[in-house]
Order: C-alpha cells, then structure tokens, then sequence
C-alpha cells in the first residue's frame, strides 16, 4: 500500500509538472503562431520605455515644478540652443514669441492668419502641453536626452509657459494642473483634421489637368533662381557625370555664350573628377601621396603603417626620430628602395603625420 | 577580416585609385609601378633590371599624362580617336584581384554624385538633410549608399544583438523581440518609394534651389525585407477594434514618435531590416525600421524599438510642431501623411549643360501615395501641348515607376515639364492650382509640376510657371 501510495504520488507529483509546464508554455504562446518566437514584456520594462505622454495625459508621470526652477534648469541647460528667452533662431526655430494674451482666449494665434509674425514659433503652432512635456523629457537637452527628471521637465514647461504669458511667473506646474494649463494653450484651436490626407482612401483637396494641345494661352515664368544664387549651393559641375548627355552646369562662372557641342568643349571632362575632400590626418596622408608608398597594413613600396607603429612601440624619441626622417629622407631600415625627402610638409603637417603613424593611425 | 581593416582596405582603394588630373600641374604620379613588381622588390630586393622596370614605370607614367592631355581634341585631326588607335593602360597590364575591394564601391568617375546637403538649409549636421543625387540615377531603385537621409538627433550604429522590439499598449500581452526573433517570421519583399513630406518644400513661395537633387532629392525607392506590421501585431493579440492608431518609437536620442493610422497602414506596412537585399544601412535605421507605403517619410521611423497600439493619436512633437501645414486662414492641417501622386524630369534638369543639338532620351521618374501609375505626360512648351511618356515596367503600387519620352531638341528654347496620372484618376496639379488652395506656407506636400527651362546655350535651370 505504501509503495502503491508512492508511485501514486509519484505519478500525480508527474502529472502536475506537465500540467504547469504546459501552463507556463500556454501563457506565452496562447494564440501564437509562431512558438518559440518573442517573450512576454515585463513590468519593469514597459515602464522603462513606455515614457509617451498623450493629450489626455496618458503616461503622465506624477511630480511638479515651479517656473523659477524651470529657469534655472533653462540656463544651464538650453539656454546655449535656444537663448535665454527661448527667442533665438541660431540654432533652432524660436521657441517663444508671437502669441498674445487674446490667443490665450480664443485658443488661436491670431498672428498666423494676418503673418504680422516673420516666423512661427513653438508655442505659436504647438496645440498640447502633452507634447511639450513628452518631447522635452523624450529628447532634450539635444546633447544629453533622457537626462532630465520629471520634476525638472514640469520646471521647463512651466517656464516656456511662463515666456508666452500662459501661466505666471510663480506658477507651480504638477500632474494635477496640466489638464487647466491645457485650456490656456494659445493654438489649441489651430489645428484641422479636416482634409484627405490621414488616409489612403481620403479625398484630395486638388487635381490637376489632363488637357493635351493648346492647354494655355501663353507660358509665363513667374520665378527663377536670382543670378546671385547661381552658385550658391557650389558648383553644379561637380555634383554631375563629366561623361554623358548631360553635364552640370559649371556655376563658377556666367551661362556660356553658346552650345558647347558634341565634344564639350571648355566643360570639364571624366579625368576631372574628384574624390571628396576630407580632412584629418589620414587625408593628409592621402593628399600628400604619401599613400602612394605605405598603405595602413599591406606593404607597398614602403613599410605599411601598422608595422612602423609596431616596430617603434614604446621607443623614447621615436616621434623626433621619424619626424627627421620624414623630413630628410631615409634607407636601410625597411628595404632597398629609399624614402625620399619630403621637404614640402611643415613642420606641424609633418608632426600630425607622425603622431597618427605611430599610434598605428587609431 | 575586422572591420577596421575593411575601413583601412577602402581607404587604400580611394589612395591609389585616383583619376589623372588633367586641368592641374600632376605631383608625383602614384600609379606607375605594377604591384607584381612591388611584390617582386620586396621578395628579391633591388637589381640593376628592376631598377630599369622602375625607369620605365616612371617613364611611361609621364607619357600616359602627355597622351591624355590630347585625348578630347584630338579626333577631328588625325587618323581617328586616340581611344581607339592607341592602347590604354587597362588593355595592356594586369588587372585587379578579385575581392581587391571586399565591400565593391562605384568607379572613381562617380564621385560626383553623393548626397549632399542644401546650405542653409538647416543648422545642425546632426538634424539636417542629405539629398539623393536623383540627376544621375537611373530607373527605380535608389542605390543604398545615395538613400538621403534625415535625421532628427544624429545617426548610430545600434548593436542589433541588443536591439529588442518592444510591442505594448492594447495587446494582450506586451511582447518583446529580439532581431533573432523577427528575422525568423515569415517575411515579405516589396519595393515602395520613400518620400519626406517636406521634399520640395523649399518652393511653395518661389524657386530656391538650383537642381534636381535639391528640389526632389528627398526621395528613394528600394526593395524592403521584414515581416508585415499585422503580422506581428496579431500575434501579440492586438485589440485591432478599439485600437485605430498605432506609435511607433525610435531608439536614437530624439526618442522619434510617430502616430501611425491602422485603419489606413495595416494592410501594407512592414517592420523591416533589410534594403535592397543586404541589412539596412545605420542612416536609414539599421537594423529595424517602419515601412509605411505611401506615406510620408518621417513615419518611417529609423531604429524601431516600440509600437503601442492605443485609441486616439498622440501629439507627438513632430505632429503637432513640425510635419503640420499652415494654410492661409492660420489653421495648420494635422496628420496630413499621404504623399500624392507626382512626378519630375530627372535628366535634363536644373542646373545641367546639353552639349547639342539633336536626340535626347528625356527621362524621369513618377509615384504616388495612393496606388500605382497610369500615365505620364511630358510637355516641351511650358504646358501647351503634351506627349504621352513611355513607363517602364513593373509598375508596383507606392512605388517609383521611370518614365522615358523620345525628343529632337532643335536648338530653341523649351520648358520641360512632365505630369502623372495615378491609378484612383488623380492628376498632378500645377504650382498655381495648389497655391490657389493652401497659399504658400505650407512647406509640406508640395506636389506641383516640375518646369526645366532650357535655353539655346544648352542650359537648364528650375523655373515655375505661372
């Protein structure tokens, strides 16, 4: 009976772990089509990326900041981009500006419709505080995103609030007044949905014509590009095939007086081509054709790169050493072909050549 | 083979392989000493017969220079074209290894057509714009290396062992997936064009800019490779019903959010991890990305690390600052994200130089966000008359097709346009007609019709009509 009693147990204790493990399989995959494929989240981990805030302040953390604070984080921290008022346009469109207290009313930027503002600014077009919330905790500082607290992010929008009139200057912005600040936002009303362009199926707002002959009366250029602008975004025969049908336009000077004809005369040809300058010493290296003789690993007519950082690692004077001989020329070391003297470098060229050489050009 | 000696290879290919310059003084010639020589010195050291091969390299160096500078005239006088009569140096020597460039780049004579940026466009490197040189490409694919780019807080190479895809919000379980895990789904290949919903908005108000690139230059086309977005959200379970909208979030810096609209992208978006047959490229989002066909750009978002399936759109910064279109009554329009049909003569365009008179092949390239294209028509008279444009197939919905039209320039004057016809009947509208409707400070979704002027010294330039 015991021994029956054993194996029973045995059998149940059996059953169970199969049970459970299919239990355990049945949560993961329940519905899956593909076992075996992905893992459940966990909690810790949507909380650690689920950080989006929507207009109805859903995934708002809790937590509050005053607009004095908000200055001090705004000094140190954005003012360099954004200027000390959010006005500056160095860097960025301007944060703050062109929204008055009638917007506040009305949920409107007024200056929008009458362009009385030369540029639109943040708080002109942003609708929802969410998104300044969201976006400032998301991304900035642009140098250092994720690096604010929530407390300081309810700091900063409280004080760019503070730079458009929407909130006073001793306001305390929290989780629990957002959805009142909302209400005071100057372009909440500013934005449509209203047009065929959120989906596949919408309706467009244009179309165009299909007329084949005698379409207009006459043909009339309403805009060109300025002769001043003619090279502005660098020469456009360099930005096309030197070969080809079609060559750009040589910017550097005026429009030819004629056709160049069938073999380009005057126009620049195939064996024109440059590579991109870069800079850095290992173009220096490159352009000073010191590349012709040494490559970074393989050896060529001289010793690679690699193998002049190894064969001098360590050493004390190496640097002055090399210098000199790139200067002067040098034999015997490496092999029967001499380097020749290369008198043309400066001194400092010649200094960060050596310096990149001999750290094995990391 | 590390990858820091595939960097180092390439930068001895792009040393030594450099094009005589022919317009300058010629420094030392880099090129004249064949390698089986260079490998026999080291071996053997120096003789007085390989010191004379040496001679001879310089020698012939120098006379190659001198051959050269003849070449582009010389034709009319002589027997005949010097590239015919005399030998060139790739018929007369060896030839390069295989695998010399274990990762193949374009011919040295390409290396004018690059991405590059419009100055003054924007400020900052690391959010700015590089623009695909579409005046020398051909066909549909955009070539990965010259996909323009756009990016928010600068570019990573994100380590795809560690990369998760986190899908939350209204799913019955929020999953996460490892690259391992997605890249075992069953995945689909399809081709679609990628356009920024600001391409071309440096034109609204007046011509800006001097080129194609410039103009239009936000925009590819490749292949992609991942598994189709509903795929992956109905294996989470996802409560496809109330769920209407869908975020997706990038992992760089700017934490990039997008709302996506189900009911209009669940049918055809892809999560996906490759382009053009290889991996994504890390400035287009290596190693996950959204496809959203026929939306635009900005929705693709790069380095996809989340999707939250929720039931009212979000907000984000870039739909509620930037990616909204002022029109004239001060309203802006929110979540406008289809890019509608368009199209563009890619050669000629601004800023190139014909060379003469007679036949051209005019050649361009049409898309729509709506469906595929039915019908290009390409006018030579600024819009008077039109002639039908011969496409090239496969004609693949959201995607480019190329256009080709036959023209005997006669030496006059001409303004070159080209507008397509998509297949739900809507034709692309003229600058005047869309300024008619959404004035001209829209910056977004300005799909006009392009106008070439070409004048009777074979110059074009970007003109608007009207």
């Amino acid at each position: 009976m015991c021994k029956l009693d054993k194996s029973f147990a045995r059998l149940v204790l059996f059953s169970l772990t199969v049970f459970s493990a299919q239990l355990t399989y049945a949560q993961s995959t329940q519905g899956s089509k593909f076992p075996g494929i992905g893992r459940n989240a966990t909690p810790a981990e949507v909380i650690a990326w689920d950080i989006d805030v929507r207009p109805d302040f859903k995934g708002l953390p809790k937590g509050s900041g005053s607009v004095a604070q908000g200055q001090v984080i705004w000094e140190s921290k954005c003012a360099s981009c954004h200027g000390v008022f959010g006005e500056s346009n160095e860097i960025f469109t301007p944060i703050a500006g062109g929204t008055t207290a009638d917007d506040v009313k009305t949920g409107k930027v007024a200056s929008l419709a009458d362009r009385k503002q030369p540029q639109r600014t943040t708080l002109m077009k942003v609708p929802t505080v969410s998104t300044l919330w969201d976006y400032i905790y998301r991304a900035m500082p642009w140098n250092a995103p994720r690096s604010l607290t929530p407390d300081d992010t309810y700091a900063l929008v409280a004080f760019i609030l503070s730079l458009g009139e929407i909130v006073p200057d001793d306001f305390v912005l929290s989780n629990s007044n957002m959805a009142e600040v909302q209400k005071k936002m100057p372009n909440r009303n500013g934005m449509t949905r209203n047009h065929g362009f959120w989906s596949v199926n919408g309706k467009p707002d244009v179309n165009g014509s299909s007329c084949m002959n005698n379409c207009v009366k006459f043909v009339q250029i309403g805009s060109s590009l300025p002769d001043f602008a003619r090279n502005a975004h660098g020469n456009i025969a360099e930005q096309n095939r030197l070969y080809g049908p079609y060559r750009g336009s040589d910017s550097t000077k005026p429009p030819p007086a004629k056709l160049p004809g069938s073999t380009g005369e005057g126009l620049a040809h195939a064996s024109d081509t440059h590579s991109q300058n870069t800079k850095g010493p290992a173009a220096l290296f490159k352009n000073e054709n010191c590349s012709a003789c040494h490559a970074p690993n393989a050896k060529l007519v001289g010793p690679s790169i690699a193998d002049i950082a190894a064969k001098y690692q360590g050493q004390g004077g190496a640097q002055e050493k090399l210098m000199a001989k790139v200067k002067n020329g040098g034999a015997g070391v490496w092999g029967a072909i001499p380097m020749p003297p290369q008198s043309q470098l400066s001194d400092e060229d010649r200094k960060t050549l050596v310096v990149w050489m001999l750290s094995g050009d990391k | 083979m590390t990858k820091k000696q595939i960097e180092l290879i390439a930068q001895d290919i792009s040393a030594v392989e450099k094009p005589i310059n022919r317009a300058r003084l010629v420094k030392a010639p880099e090129h004249f000493i064949p390698q089986e020589l260079i490998a026999d010195i080291n071996a053997n050291g120096l003789d007085e017969t390989r010191r004379g091969f040496l001679r001879k390299g310089f020698f012939s160096a120098l006379g190659g220079v001198a051959a050269g500078l003849l070449a582009p005239s010389a034709f009319a006088a002589g027997e005949g074209d010097p590239a015919i009569l005399e030998k060139q140096e790739w018929q007369t020597t060896l030839g390069k290894n295989v695998a010399t460039m274990p990762y193949g780049v374009p011919s040295i004579y390409e290396a004018n057509l690059i991405r590059r940026e419009s100055p003054g466009l924007t400020r900052v490197s690391a959010a700015s714009v590089a623009f695909t040189p579409l005046q020398g490409l051909f066909g549909t694919i955009t070539p990965n290396g010259l996909h323009f780019e756009r990016h928010h807080q600068g570019w990573y190479n994100l380590n795809p062992e560690t990369h998760r895809l986190m899908v939350n919000g209204m799913v019955k379980n929020a999953r996460v997936f490892t690259m391992n895990d997605l890249m075992r789904m069953p995945s689909v290949s399809r081709t679609h064009f990628i356009e920024c919903g600001a391409n071309t908005g440096l034109e609204w108000g007046n011509v800006a800019v001097p080129t194609v690139q410039y103009t239009h230059g936000m925009l590819s086309c490749c292949e992609f490779t991942g598994v189709p977005l509903k795929v992956l959200l109905e294996e989470c379970g996802a409560d496809l019903k109330k769920g209407k909208f869908l975020l997706a979030e990038g992992g760089d810096g700017s934490g990039m959010t997008r709302t996506i609209n189900l009911e209009s992208c669940l049918e055809d978006t892809i999560v996906a991890w490759s382009m053009n047959g290889e991996m994504l490229r890390p400035e287009n989002g290596f190693p996950l990305r959204l496809v959203v066909p026929g939306v635009q750009g900005v929705s693709w978002v790069k380095w996809l690390r989340r999707l939250e399936v929720g039931d009212m759109p979000w907000n984000s910064k870039d739909e509620a600052v930037h990616y909204i279109e002022l029109m004239p009554d001060g309203m802006h329009r929110q979540y406008a994200s289809i890019q509608e049909c368009k199209s563009v003569i890619t050669t000629p365009s601004g800023g190139q130089q014909l060379l003469d008179k007679g036949f051209y092949n005019v050649s361009g390239m049409a898309w729509s966000g709506r469906g595929k294209i039915k019908r290009v028509d390409v006018s030579f008279d600024g819009g008077n008359n039109w002639r039908t444009a011969r496409l090239e197939t496969p004609i693949l919905t959201k995607s480019i097709t190329r256009f080709n039209i036959d023209w005997v320039w006669d030496g006059s004057p001409a303004i070159l346009q080209s507008r397509a016809i998509d297949d739900t009947g809507y034709i692309q509208p003229s600058i005047k007609i869309l300024r008619d409707a959404r004035g001209n400070r829209s910056i977004y979704h300005n799909n006009a019709i392009q106008s070439w002027k070409l004048d009777s010294n074979g110059e074009v330039s970007n003109v608007q009509v009207g």
